[in-house]
């Protein structure tokens, strides 16, 4: 029930972010006219317009591209005159396994930081992990991916500086993206374990005996689990958006590259359909955190 | 009195304000090219010409360039946030103080903003506009006032219920004295740390699309832009992206430094944490 709820709710969100999307082609201004040739006469554009159904009124023009929309037909392309979706669909892999990596990275490094630094509270490795922390949360997508073809790319050779051939050319685009997700991770992870160890039952497990890790493990991580994935169903968002930006650094063949250069070309049928993609990965997301939800918290499903 | 590593921030936002209030007195010409002394390394690292941070594949001084770049940075976070914030904030109140209507019709939009990641939105609505900072401003402030209106609301939906409102209300203030004098001083303190950390994530916005190439016309030097210009030379002139780069977070560093030191020192119940 409680998941049934939450799917509508993912509908009807996706419906106003279509409504957002049809938007975009307003603010683009008259699209006959970044469309049409220079040298179009009034009479040829007003055929054109005509012809493309921008002269109805907008509501209708609205409850069209809704219909279509529902459909996956988002027009054609300007530039390649191919479907504007499936010409993003085709990307839409390679940006899964980036960020799908970059989940990884910020998973594997926030995890044990916001462990270590609870467990050493106010010790040199609580403020180490902290002092990292703030740099991954500051530090910006373009300039980490920079550093890093520096080192590992230019420097050490060890790594791919762009493409997406192998799956050493997800490695540096996938920990500029996941960086600031881990700084963020592990700083809740370690506020929120602060907070449950200083509960009642936690003073009980270590009165009843336990050993300190497995007071942490069994009873404090479970319990800080909740807002942990909370948390990171808000990241996706942020991995989708830096990886548009560590995309175009890395030349990685992903629907954030092709988006930008759609933007160049003022393509707006694959800029629509980029954000619209985009915004179903974010609402997907979302309802798998409720799934999980529900998995480890009974009071959820019950309610 | 403000923590070490806030001071710290402070300082760093202090000299980036001047640099950008002052950056025609102090560096004239961010314009100006010297063919002559191309991709010229920083002065300590055996440039030839005497500039400080080198110069560009024109023969600009990158010293001059982020202090010029300082300016579209600061203004964008600055302005941008008091855009963004005086939206949420109006916003937020509708929504908390009136509720009902108003508090379904504004959550739900909030909702479907935060399904499109900002960034994503930002980019493809700057990217159809006509490029300005005029722009720009409006398009970061309609992409992020949903957090300044969540934080507002949920505040205020608390402060509502609280019992020196219930008693202003019962004396017959008016609703306008009673969010002006008792709700919107008491929400003061998480509006602030919210406006610092999103006048940092605003910069990194700002930079960002100007990496991209969309937002700012691409004339006006940006430490976005010329990060995007020094990629190209990185494996030999490594400081064309790399100062611009880390200006960007140095500021955006401080901000979070601050913002932090608010949080704890402004609600003594996060202390410590």
């Amino acid at each position: 029930m409680y998941l049934f709820q939450r799917l509508v709710q993912g509908l009807l969100v996706l419906l106003g972010v279509t409504t957002i999307v049809f938007a975009l082609t307003f603010v683009a201004g008259d699209p006959a006219s970044t469309l049409a040739p220079l040298d179009t006469t009034p009479a040829e554009l007003a055929q054109f317009r005509h012809n493309m159904g921008l002269d109805r009124p907008v509501p209708v023009q609205y409850l069209d591209f809704l219909v279509h929309a529902v459909r996956g037909d988002f027009g054609m392309s300007y530039s390649s005159h191919e479907p504007a979706m499936g010409v993003v669909l085709e990307r839409l892999p390679a940006t899964l396994r980036l960020t799908g990596a970059a989940v990884l990275f910020a998973l594997v490094v926030a995890i044990p930081l916001g462990l270590l630094a609870a467990m050493y509270h106010d010790r040199w490795i609580d403020a180490a992990a902290r002092f990292s922390a703030f740099l991954g949360q500051s530090i910006p997508v373009f300039l980490l991916g920079m550093v890093l073809i520096l080192v590992f790319a230019v420097g050490l050779r060890w790594l791919p500086s762009s493409g997406g051939e192998s799956w050493k050319s997800l490695i540096l685009p996938a920990i500029s993206i996941g960086s600031f997700s881990a700084a963020v991770l592990a700083r809740l992870l370690r506020s929120s374990l602060l907070e449950v160890l200083s509960q009642e039952y936690i003073r009980t497990a270590y009165a009843k005996g336990l050993a300190g890790r497995t007071v942490v493990v069994r009873h404090a991580l479970k319990n800080a689990a909740l807002p942990f994935v909370t948390m990171l169903g808000l990241q996706v968002g942020f991995l989708l958006s830096g990886a548009v930006v560590a995309e175009t650094i890395f030349a990685y063949p992903g629907m954030g590259r092709l988006a930008v250069e759609a933007i160049s070309r003022k393509d707006v049928p694959v800029i629509q359909s980029f954000v619209t993609i985009a915004a179903v990965i974010v609402i997907v997301a979302n309802l798998f955190v409720d799934l999980v939800y529900t998995r480890i918290d009974p009071r959820i499903r019950l309610s | 009195m403000p923590s070490g590593p806030a001071l710290l921030g402070l300082a760093i936002l202090a000299a980036f304000v001047l640099a950008a209030l002052f950056a025609d007195q102090i560096a004239p010409n961010p314009d100006t090219q010297q063919l002559l002394q191309r991709l010229d390394a920083p002065s300590l690292a055996g440039g030839e010409h005497g500039h400080l941070l080198g110069t560009d594949s024109l023969g600009r001084d990158l010293l001059a360039r982020v202090i010029h770049g300082a300016r579209v940075s600061l203004t964008v976070g600055l302005v941008g946030v008091a855009l963004s914030g005086g939206v949420g904030i109006t916003l937020g109140l509708i929504a908390g103080y009136l509720g009902r209507r108003w508090d379904r019709i504004i959550m739900r939009v909030a909702d479907v903003q935060q399904a499109i990641p900002a960034l994503v939105l930002a980019v493809a609505v700057a990217a159809i506009v006509r490029p300005s900072i005029t722009n720009l401003i409006v398009v970061l402030a309609v992409t992020t006032w949903f957090t300044f209106a969540r934080v507002v609301r949920s505040e205020v939906l608390s402060l509502r219920e609280m019992l020196f409102v219930e008693s202003a209300r019962v004396v017959g203030a008016s609703d306008a004295r009673i969010i002006g004098r008792h709700i919107l001083p008491n929400a003061a303190a998480s509006i602030i740390v919210i406006a610092t950390l999103m006048v940092g994530n605003l910069i990194l916005f700002e930079a960002s699309l100007s990496f991209l190439g969309v937002g700012v016309p691409l004339t006006t030097p940006t430490w976005g832009r010329m990060v995007f210009d020094g990629i190209e030379y990185v494996a030999t002139a490594w400081w064309i992206a790399l100062f611009p780069g880390l200006a960007v977070m140095l500021t955006v560093l401080s901000t979070n430094l601050v913002g932090d030191w608010l949080r704890d020192a402004l609600d003594p119940r996060q202390r410590r944490r």
